[in-house]
């Protein structure tokens, strides 16, 4: 009621116009949540649980992230039937009690890019042919780094991370087609029309919105990583570029230094300055094989020594040429420490 | 000893008090330190063995390695988690297990410096730019310019002294290692980590092996024998005394080690012992004590530490187990260069197939060897 607070209110729905915008959607399709993840167990658990179908069938891939294999796995527990396919597969894993496909829109780990536009078109034709069937997608990973238009792609809920984007973590967003039933899964407050109840962090959608506003194309990116990938192969010619053969993000490339630690390579890189990843961190922070690589077909033994590296908008061909350099450096330091190790 | 100014120290932190106040001496002292865990098991694994209301064993607790962290934290190092567990359940988990239902009683953490702490942390360390390590061991070592060897000694600290677990190091693991509280007394560590803001210094000591929760192996053996889809082999079978009669039944051989008394449950007039067990007719020979002295042993996978491979017989003090008083031997070199035999100036109580006999000259370590 009073001006302070309807400033705020102001400024929170501003900023959701600004990230619909980003989608193609419009702002009453935008539920500001905590992050990517919050966002995927909105979109899952929400969807499934809120619908009244007797029998209800989840489809999903092995290459999500937790976040989204969990929910589906916690969905299993209460009842629900669970189909985990890759991408390929799903139109033949479909049944006329499928309610929810959830599909990842670019891998967050291979950067390959997901065919959801098809996905979205045998959806669409079974929702004509009377089914209740929603399509989720996880776009956390390509949203920024790719032109997404959520009508275009034609899915009805679409996750988003902000500090993907560079705004500051904590914030995120999940797109909610307009008419489709998604229920909240916490209770207590009726903010974001009644679908994610507690109190609007309003900086961080301000922030979020700040950061979507100065994101721009990819093209930069691209040229990044193909330079660097040129240039390492040329120092390195015995690694491999995992997913290389598939239609993938421009900022992403995860490479396969076959004999050495991954995990090795990333405290030499980090001691230099250079922040790389490998696989998932479990609790403790230690790393453990990829999923995503695992599923893909990679060994256990080749998960470990993969590195993805992702670069950004303020990564620089200088910074490239000293990350080739330092990575060659480092990968040949360790493979010479393995094979004394192995000998 | 080398000069280890300004090259990278790679520090092993556990998080607890010992290996904190490594990292913080050496920074103090202007090396460059990076610390770093290793996550060696994963307990979610076996969890029917944490007893309800928390862990008790204490291998890679979270909490260690959040301690571990805060300390790399307050002293402004670089920290690392780097994760073995693959390579030590291959190398001293499984072995840990096939050792007892073998019959023997193993020493995991010995197996652990040697395959792990020595051998793939130093890898590691080396991989990523640091020529040394440190740990928070309790022994002390030094360089003789007159044999060109490392040596190593017992700790100033008698009840701290670790250079039982740590007889089979190479010397080419000794000139990259530092063990900086070998020269110094347990209270003294604590009162440094205090002096250095380390919120580790009150610390419990750890104390059985990490990876099986409570001490309890059987437990463990079976939990872990069921998760690899194995079952324990059916190990029951007789009690019987020294001159063969059967006295009782027991529960599974690998229940018991040589020198136990409890859990036999056969009532005799004086107290009996284990002497022997035999997974193969599933027996455990009990008898009393005198009847556990032995007077001689062999020594397999001998490793010589601190001189080289003796070509004769020479006198030594043996440890045949970590709390044990060396005893004064006669270290009698066989054809094998790898199998020595122990003969003892007194006869020793429990001699155990497993356990190690640990070589000294008075606080130098000769090397040392498994009791066959």
């Amino acid at each position: 009621m009073h001006r302070p607070g309807q400033a705020a209110r102001q400024h929170l729905e501003s900023a959701r116009r600004t990230v619909a915008g980003f989608l193609g959607a419009s702002a009453t399709e935008i539920v500001f949540t905590s992050g990517g993840t919050e966002a995927n167990n909105l979109a899952i658990l929400g969807m499934v649980r809120g619908l009244p179908c007797a029998r209800k069938h989840v489809v999903t891939t092995p290459i999500e992230h937790p976040s989204v294999l969990e929910c589906v796995r916690q969905l299993g527990r209460e009842g629900v039937d669970v189909s985990v396919v890759d991408a390929a597969d799903i139109e033949q894993t479909l049944r006329e009690e499928t309610v929810l496909v959830s599909v990842m829109h670019a891998n967050n780990e291979t950067g390959a890019i997901h065919p959801v536009r098809e996905v979205a078109a045998f959806v669409g034709r079974r929702r004509q042919g009377g089914q209740t069937i929603y399509l989720h997608s996880d776009g956390v990973q390509a949203a920024g780094k790719i032109p997404v238009d959520v009508r275009e792609l034609g899915v009805d809920l679409y996750s988003l991370s902000a500090h993907k984007v560079f705004a500051p973590k904590g914030v995120g967003a999940l797109y909610v087609r307009k008419g489709t039933p998604l229920r909240g899964i916490q209770y207590g407050g009726r903010h974001e029309r009644e679908r994610r109840a507690g109190t609007e962090n309003v900086p961080a959608a301000m922030a979020f919105a700040r950061a979507v506003e100065l994101s721009d194309g990819a093209a930069t990116l691209e040229r990044l990583r193909d330079n660097f990938e040129t240039a390492l192969l040329k120092r390195l010619p015995w690694v491999e570029m995992n997913g290389a053969g598939q239609e993938r993000l421009p900022n992403t490339s995860n490479v396969l230094f076959r004999g050495i630690s991954g995990e090795g390579l990333v405290i030499a890189l980090d001691l230099q300055n250079m922040a790389v990843s490998t696989g998932a961190a479990c609790s403790s922070g230690s790393i453990e094989p990829s999923h995503v690589l695992l599923a893909m077909g990679r060994s256990r033994e080749e998960a470990r020594s993969s590195v993805r590296f992702s670069f950004g908008r303020y990564n620089t061909a200088a910074e490239i040429a000293a990350l080739v350099d330092a990575t060659a450096k480092a990968a040949e330091k360790l493979r010479k420490e393995e094979k004394l190790l192995a000998g | 000893m080398p000069d280890s100014a300004a090259r990278i120290i790679a520090v092993a932190m556990s998080g607890g008090v010992d290996s904190s106040v490594v990292a913080g001496l050496l920074q103090r002292q202007g090396a460059p330190v990076v610390g770093m865990t290793m996550q060696l098991w994963n307990q979610r694994r076996l969890p029917e063995l944490i007893p309800e209301g928390g862990a008790v064993g204490r291998c890679c607790s979270l909490d260690d390695v959040y301690d571990a962290r805060y300390v790399a934290s307050i002293l402004g190092i670089p920290y690392y988690v780097v994760n073995f567990e693959e390579r030590f359940e291959e190398q001293v988990v499984k072995p840990f297990v096939e050792e007892y239902l073998a019959g023997r009683t193993p020493i995991p953490c010995a197996q652990c410096n040697n395959f792990i702490k020595f051998d793939q942390f130093l890898e590691m360390a080396d991989g990523v730019g640091a020529e040394q390590i440190a740990t928070g061991h309790y022994a002390r070592l030094s360089f003789n310019p007159a044999t060109e060897r490392y040596e190593m000694r017992t700790s100033v600290d008698a009840n701290k002294d670790q250079t039982y677990f740590l007889f089979g190091l190479t010397q080419a693991q000794l000139a990259r290692t530092l063990f900086p509280l070998g020269g110094m007394a347990k209270p003294q560590v604590r009162d440094l980590a205090k002096e250095l803001g380390l919120p580790v210094a009150e610390k419990h000591d750890s104390q059985e092996i990490c990876f099986v929760p409570g001490g309890d192996y059987a437990n463990f053996i079976k939990a872990y024998l069921a998760e690899q889809g194995r079952e324990l082999p059916d190990g029951t079978g007789e009690i019987v005394d020294t001159a063969g009669r059967v006295v009782g039944e027991h529960a599974g051989t690998h229940r018991f080690t040589v020198g136990q008394r409890r859990g036999l449950g056969v009532a005799a007039g004086e107290p009996l012992y284990v002497i022997s067990t035999d997974p193969s007719t599933r027996r455990v020979q009990v008898g009393r004590d005198r009847e556990l002295m032995r007077d001689s042993l062999i020594a397999g996978g001998v490793n010589w530490l601190s001189i080289a491979s003796p070509t004769e017989a020479r006198e030594a003090q043996v440890k045949i187990r970590n709390k044990h008083a060396p005893a004064v031997a006669t270290l009698v070199p066989t054809g094998d260069p790898e199998r020595v035999e122990v003969r003892f100036r007194q006869p020793q109580r429990a001699v155990t197939p497993g356990q190690a006999a640990v070589f000294y000259n008075g606080d130098l370590v000769l090397g040392g060897g498994w009791i066959v």
